[in-house]
């Protein structure tokens, strides 16, 4: 470095190597856009022309090859509730836990490597967990509680660890003002904490719900059916999805080709369905944080 | 502020409770780690009273269902799944660097403000709709470039891995490049470097461990991917001999064949086995990662 500074004739070409470098880097994020951009639009121009009010509230008919996907979209939704059900009182515990009680130390370590590893286990390995606990250990069969579960689990980490930022966010000073008026942990936590830190672990539990939805290989063996055209009447009933629709629409239908335009419709719910939960995360931090700051 | 008043043995006990109300929540993540771990051994374990483990692991024919001869090899499966995911940071690596290095360089704080949820939202693309990607459009374009009956190759699985590999990368790295001090981007500016030199010589070298610790989680994240190769990849089962063979992965072959075996038999615990084989390669892969990025951590602060 020191000898560019020394000679004149070389910064021409230290600004050339400048000039092609940042280019180079501007090509990579704009292919990147590219292709991101292409995908949305080939999805949503191919299924705009399937969504109709009828694919959305009826059934599949004719073998899946006519009809709508209103079961699959219900029994998205339904999976998705038990997750939460599962997962967001969990994840929430174990993060006030880390950042509220937890002091520096052994254990406090290996939790929090526990819940980074946990981030990292394949999704098809939860589905084989899942087959072993709680369809056969615990008996409820391939049903739309197992599959709730195992998504659960399969978020608990991301949960966890959005909780435990929103709560890191919340300034000590508050903490100490409550301990300083001689108030327990838990009514510190209660009232000069939680209110603080809820908007954004609310946020973080409905992103983590969005990915949770969109999963396919955790839910194929615990509870998803190829075909119902029906609704889940009870916890121990199978369920349509909208992933694994979408995965049989596109590779295990006896007529692909007429199920493509049908494959398109479904993905394109599915994106849309996806960008709510996270435009909604988006509103509802904002909301929240409205209504607790003042 | 009345409940302050409330304290005493009643207001203790209810205290400690919550407490440990709170820290077994925590400590479920624990239990939940080991209790994957300990649940795919418990169950592959009755696969070995047939398979002989050097069989298992050596052999590349897989086929569990021939009525004379059943055969157990994965090592088939482990180089398929090993090439479609080199493949796959072999293009992310770069252009997810690169992007990083555009966001923590380059972009002005309001162009990183767009950019930065617009690759979130990669991320957020579920796995099956880039599955559903590579075969009405991917695939079909590498058939035609390539000249192929068809485009369901390990190629095509690279690529769709590389665009699900790359929100990891990217922000892992652009994390550990804003992470280097400002110290050192003054005194490189300040000795006569231009930014370029600076980004190149200083900061990617002062931020290269998180930089790894990105390519390792990408790599997690490549390997365990199910349901893009299975749509994707064209699950043919022989050896890997290229990127434009049809291959069958560790993943899509527990994907195709958990639904249709009978439960516990030898091909049944055998799958089992193929997860605890997947499991332990994720495993090894996020804990270096790990440890990559703490040394990081201490080296920086």
């Amino acid at each position: 470095m020191t000898r560019s500074v020394k000679k004149v004739s070389e910064w021409r070409g230290s600004q050339l190597a400048e000039f092609i470098g940042f280019f180079m880097l501007r090509i990579a994020v704009y292919s990147v856009l590219f292709i991101l951009l292409y995908f949305f639009y080939d999805i949503s121009s191919q299924g705009y022309k399937v969504i109709s009010w009828e694919f959305l509230s009826q059934a599949p008919r004719r073998g899946m090859t006519e009809g709508g996907i209103f079961p699959a979209i219900v029994g998205t939704f339904l999976v998705t509730l038990i997750t939460a059900i599962f997962a967001v009182p969990l994840g929430m515990a174990a993060a006030i836990y880390l950042n509220e009680y937890a002091r520096a130390g052994r254990l406090t370590r290996l939790i929090r490597l526990s819940i980074r590893n946990l981030a990292g286990v394949p999704s098809i390995v939860y589905g084989l967990f899942g087959v072993i606990l709680f369809v056969n250990i615990m008996k409820f069969g391939t049903s739309v509680l197992s599959a709730g579960l195992t998504l659960g689990l399969l978020t608990l980490p991301w949960t966890i660890t959005a909780s435990e930022e929103a709560l890191k966010s919340v300034p000590d000073a508050y903490r100490e003002g409550a301990l300083a008026l001689g108030a327990t942990r838990w009514q510190m936590i209660r009232t000069n904490v939680l209110p603080y830190a809820i908007p954004g672990m609310l946020t973080g539990a409905v992103l983590g719900l969005a990915r949770a939805a969109g999963e396919t290989a955790p839910i194929m063996f615990t509870g998803a059916a190829f075909y119902l055209p029906y609704i889940p009447q009870s916890l121990k009933d199978q369920f349509m999805a909208l992933p694994y629709h979408l995965y049989i629409m596109a590779t295990q239908h006896h007529a692909i080709d007429r199920a493509r335009e049908l494959a398109y419709g479904t993905a394109l719910v599915l994106i849309a369905f996806i960008i709510l939960f996270n435009l909604g995360a988006i509103l509802i931090r904002s909301r929240l944080r409205k209504k607790w700051r003042h | 502020m009345t409940s302050v008043k409330k304290k005493g043995i009643l207001g203790d006990i209810k205290e400690s409770l919550i407490k440990t109300l709170f820290q077994t929540s925590g400590m479920l993540a624990i239990i939940a780690l080991m209790g994957i771990f300990a649940l795919l051994l418990y169950t592959s374990v009755p696969a070995f009273k047939e398979i002989r483990l050097k069989e298992f692991l050596t052999s590349t024919r897989w086929d569990p269902t021939s009525p004379e001869k059943p055969e157990y090899g994965i090592l088939a499966m482990i180089a398929s799944s090993i090439m479609v995911t080199t493949g796959a940071l072999l293009i992310a690596f770069p252009l997810g660097v690169a992007v990083a290095a555009y966001l923590s360089d380059l972009a002005s704080p309001r162009v990183r403000e767009i950019l930065k949820p617009v690759i979130e939202l990669l991320a957020a693309i579920p796995s099956v709709v880039v599955g559903f990607i590579g075969i009405t459009i991917t695939g079909p374009l590498i058939s035609t470039i390539f000249k192929l009956n068809h485009g369901l190759t390990a190629l095509n699985g690279s690529i769709l891995l590389a665009i699900m590999a790359l929100p990891t990368i990217i922000s892992i790295s652009e994390d550990s490049l804003r992470a280097v001090p400002l110290s050192y981007t003054e005194a490189s500016l300040a000795l006569g470097a231009n930014r370029w030199q600076t980004l190149i010589r200083v900061k990617i070298p002062a931020a290269i461990s998180g930089i790894v610790a990105s390519l390792m989680l990408g790599l997690g994240r490549a390997v365990g991917e199910t349901m893009t190769v299975l749509m994707a990849t064209g699950n043919a089962r022989a050896f890997p001999r290229g990127f434009l063979q049809s291959v069958r992965t560790l993943t899509a072959t527990i994907a195709i064949e958990l639904g249709e075996v009978p439960y516990y038999t030898t091909h049944y615990y055998a799958l089992f086995a193929l997860g605890l084989v997947l499991f332990i390669l994720a495993f090894s892969v996020n804990l270096t990662a790990d440890i990559i990025l703490e040394k990081q951590r201490t080296k920086l602060q």
